[in-house]
């Protein structure tokens, strides 16, 4: 048993009360506690990835309560892979957060990003389905604070509905729960994929119920169709930085949706065929056809990048719901690259803001700092479009090669590539309006109060991101191996179930006198 | 008893679903504390209705109710209603900055002059 395998969760958990308390009023102390933690972060999730890459699994037990009946914290190769995802996203977007100023713009944004990294961070390493439910709370908490951040009326409002939205999202979650226990009778992910497997298939009316709840939970947590409402608003009114974080948010769904429906309601269970490729697959491809349609209709460019983040979830659904090894492997290459893509076009936009002071998509004079800007855009649209050369076009392609076991291939593949052109033209066309035919246009008259020059650092965050992506690009051999050793591993979870469950810790034992 | 449970799980879930369907602030927020009543009582109830049973271990007692959806339950009370508290503190705050408590967005007035 290894403690480091809980650290990614205490890290933040301690610094973030740290950073409210002794660096209140100081937010020079709050970026170099904020950063420190997140670069640590970095180190441990690496070190994790690299201690997990033989396809061992480490778990850590609260307590040393052995495991149906403690609280375990587990890691094998997906969610060291996740954790390492996130916390180089969180160093960039923290980067860029404190380039551009948004971090001093309202109170506490150190403080409620540790948060936000505590819960997504345990969303992905926890072994208990009751603790995904708290982290995921713990998570949404501090993404109600950070959506809110530096105030303003239109942000409120969308924050109001996002709030409302992941509350009711939180009841299913609950009802969910409830369900699978009164059914089974523990919550141990582990312990349920084997319990599972042991109910008669005519009794199996509540586990099926529960089976549909939770995908519903991880839908909504996903943006997948018709449970996207919610993100278009939030996350075009969230502050920039914050919006470019919660792109990992939409994969902690997808996370959830892997892990449960491969271990616990795995593809060939009687108790829940049908679910992946009846429901979810036709979702996820109505998902991608809405997202990139809304691409093309957005107004207003923080809405086209949130409309490309429901598509591009469509795009990792799609890959998910095929339910193959293949189609898993493509999907999380295709998370770690969709990630990257989103938080750069959400960034980007910002630059847009911050140089012309908004987002509209109409024809006004050049911004400041447009040639840098415009380049970073220009690259950002064909890494989320998916055109050679960058990451997306070979995770498409993964998906459509992965899509030939599927029954539904000619539907996934005219759906993918229509709506792959769908985007291009949303994207040309926001490109060339913001900053082509801005050319055409002279100077305006009055001077517009807020605009200023993005800052240094504000690139450097962008530019980190996609050299991320250009690496992810250049390496894809590797981690598509990677990826697929993944999903081999994922697809025989026995090492998982015994390494949790077989391993002796402390069990309680009745005592006398109470 | 477990017609009575049952029922009022289903009452409340409805009652919720309903005021949540209305999408102003103010019934939207009751609608959703309905809910969760109606979930802390379902996940009461997940681990069998046991009356007049003990949830900890003793030597002169047979019968136990299960201990452990009743510490679901302390979890799930104190996230809903923090949660509760969020969202009525934002609400509030969306509604006195744009006197307005609908959830829903409202369409964006059509420019007339037509995109380039």
């Amino acid at each position: 048993m290894t403690h480091w395998i809980v650290a990614p969760i205490i890290l933040p958990a301690l610094l973030a009360p740290l950073i409210v308390l002794a660096a209140r009023y100081h937010i020079g102390i709050q970026r170099v506690f904020s950063v420190a933690g997140v670069v640590a972060l970095i180190g441990l999730a690496a070190g994790l990835a690299w201690q997990v890459s033989d396809g061992s699994v480490i778990y850590y037990r609260l307590g040393d309560w052995a495991a149906p009946f403690g609280i375990v914290v587990v890691g094998d190769r997906l969610s060291t892979l996740m954790i390492l995802l996130t916390s180089v996203l969180a160093l960039f977007v923290l980067l860029y957060a404190i380039g551009s100023g948004w971090d001093d713009r309202g109170r506490h944004f150190h403080a409620l990003f540790q948060f936000q990294l505590m819960g997504i961070l345990g969303a992905f390493l926890t072994g208990d389905l009751f603790n995904l439910f708290v982290f995921f709370e713990v998570l949404l908490i501090a993404s109600y604070g950070l959506m809110i951040h530096a105030g303003g009326d239109a942000r409120l409002r969308a924050g109001i509905q996002y709030v409302l939205f992941n509350l009711i999202g939180s009841t299913l979650f609950l009802f969910a729960l409830g369900a699978i226990y009164a059914e089974t009778g523990t919550l141990n992910m582990a312990d349920l994929a084997e319990r599972v497997q042991l109910i008669a298939p005519e009794e199996t009316v509540g586990i099926r119920v529960a089976a549909v709840l939770l995908l519903l939970v991880f839908a909504i947590k996903a943006a997948l169709v018709p449970l996207h409402f919610w993100l278009p608003s939030s996350y075009a009114e969230a502050p920039a930085p914050v919006a470019a974080f919660f792109a990992i948010m939409t994969k902690v769904g997808a996370y959830a949706i892997i892990r449960v429906y491969t271990m616990i309601f795995p593809p060939d269970l009687e108790v829940t065929s049908g679910l992946h490729d009846v429901w979810l697959l036709p979702a996820a491809l109505v998902s991608l056809a809405i997202g990139m349609v809304g691409v093309l209709a957005a107004r207003k460019l923080d809405r086209l990048v949130a409309f490309s983040v429901i598509g591009s979830m469509g795009m990792v659904i799609i890959a998910i719901s095929l339910f193959s090894p293949a189609g898993i492997a493509a999907a999380l290459y295709y998370i770690v690259h969709s990630t990257f893509a989103g938080a750069v076009l959400f960034l980007v936009s910002d630059l847009v803001r911050t140089g012309r002071g908004n987002v509209d998509l109409t024809t006004q004079a050049p911004m400041i700092g447009a040639v840098l800007t415009a380049g970073m855009f220009f690259a950002g649209a064909i890494a989320m479009a998916g055109l050679p050369p960058l990451s997306g076009f070979l995770g498409k392609l993964l998906v459509l090669e992965a899509a030939f076991e599927s029954d539904l291939m000619v539907w996934i593949w005219v759906i993918v590539l229509s709506s792959s052109l769908i985007s291009i033209l949303g994207f040309a066309r926001a490109g060339s309006i913001v900053f082509w035919k801005a050319h055409g246009v002279g100077p305006s008259e009055e001077p517009v109060a807020d605009i200023e020059s993005p800052a240094t650092l504000s690139y450097v965050a962008v530019g980190g991101l996609f050299t991320l992506l250009t690496l992810h690009t250049v390496f894809a051999g590797q981690v598509h191996g990677y990826t697929t050793s993944i999903a081999t591993q994922l697809f025989a979870p026995d090492a998982y179930i015994s390494t949790v469950l077989d391993t002796p810790g402390k069990l309680s034992k009745p005592q006398d006198g109470h | 008893m477990e017609l009575l449970v049952a029922s009022a799980i289903g009452v409340m879930t409805a009652g919720g679903i309903y005021l949540v369907l209305r999408l102003r602030t103010f019934p939207v927020i009751l609608g959703i504390s309905l809910l969760t009543y109606a979930v802390n009582v379902f996940l009461f109830s997940s681990g069998r209705l046991t009356i007049g049973a003990p949830p900890v271990l003793s030597d002169d007692v047979t019968t136990y109710t299960d201990p452990l959806p009743q510490a679901l339950v302390l979890t799930a009370i104190v996230i809903s209603f923090g949660m509760t508290a969020v969202a009525v503190m934002i609400g509030l705050g969306a509604f006195l900055g744009s006197d307005d408590d609908h959830i829903d967005d409202q369409p964006e007035p059509r420019e007339t002059e037509g995109q380039p």
